[in-house]
């Protein structure tokens, strides 16, 4: 049997879709998968050393909330990093990884990470501010990898 | 209970982290030897399931015992 592969375009860079690919790319190399991130536009952002993700309930009316907080009010400054630190707090007392465990985890199962050479670009990201042992490239790269892949998700 | 060689407690951890450290631990382990490991989140009970069918790895036994549950993964 030929090992299975997983390709995963990761575009987002809140603290809560930046579980989903970290998530899968660890358990799917961990089943035996050789597995690839290709890191685009906000997702960027998970490959910075200093993971500084937030989370919002601003437009995600399905966010659970311990309690109703009128729209306006969630707007008001210290909000975000308000309901951050308590998504934070949450997230360890049920047990569920930091995101930098899962990463760690990922780079340490040969996860090959992949920072799209565009959006590096477009958005000025200094690459000494990324982790190290990740590759740049473009669009063709990915599908060269992709192409040969089992299963395809994009986040 | 059949016996094992090396006991993994992911008690508290939740997905996808029991398997993560299961996988480490019987990467660390010799042929034919178990793993029990043991784990207090509902879900593992069908992942350790599916873990020892996508890897090879037997999953031999499984339950529940002191409100938490328990499985032996022999390594392939």
């Amino acid at each position: 049997m030929s090992q299975k592969k997983l390709a995963i375009i990761a575009t987002k860079g809140t603290l809560d879709w930046a579980y989903p690919p970290f998530i899968l790319a660890s358990t799917a190399a961990a089943l035996g998968y050789e597995v690839q991130i290709f890191f685009t536009f906000y997702g960027l952002k998970l490959l910075q050393k200093d993971l500084d993700l937030q989370v919002s309930s601003l437009g995600n009316p399905g966010m659970p909330m311990p309690m109703p907080v009128p729209v306006l009010l969630q707007a008001l400054p210290g909000m975000q990093r308000m309901m951050t630190m308590m998504m934070k707090k949450k997230m360890k007392d049920k047990g569920v990884a930091s995101l930098e465990e899962l990463r760690d985890l990922c780079v340490e199962a040969e996860v090959k990470m992949i920072a799209c050479q565009m959006t590096v670009d477009l958005f000025e990201f200094n690459k000494d501010d990324f982790v190290s042992g990740i590759e740049y490239a473009g669009a063709a790269a990915f599908f060269e990898f992709a192409g040969e892949a089992d299963i395809c998700l994009y986040i | 209970m059949a016996n094992h060689d090396q006991v993994l407690d992911a008690s508290g951890l939740n997905c996808p982290l029991p398997i993560l450290r299961a996988k480490k631990a019987l990467s660390a382990m010799e042929s034919g030897k178990i793993l029990r490991i043991i784990a207090t989140d509902p879900g593992s009970v069908k992942d350790f399931d599916s873990f020892a069918k996508q890897t090879g790895n037997p999953l031999l036994e499984s339950g529940e015992e002191g409100g938490k549950f328990f499985f032996l993964i022999q390594k392939a």
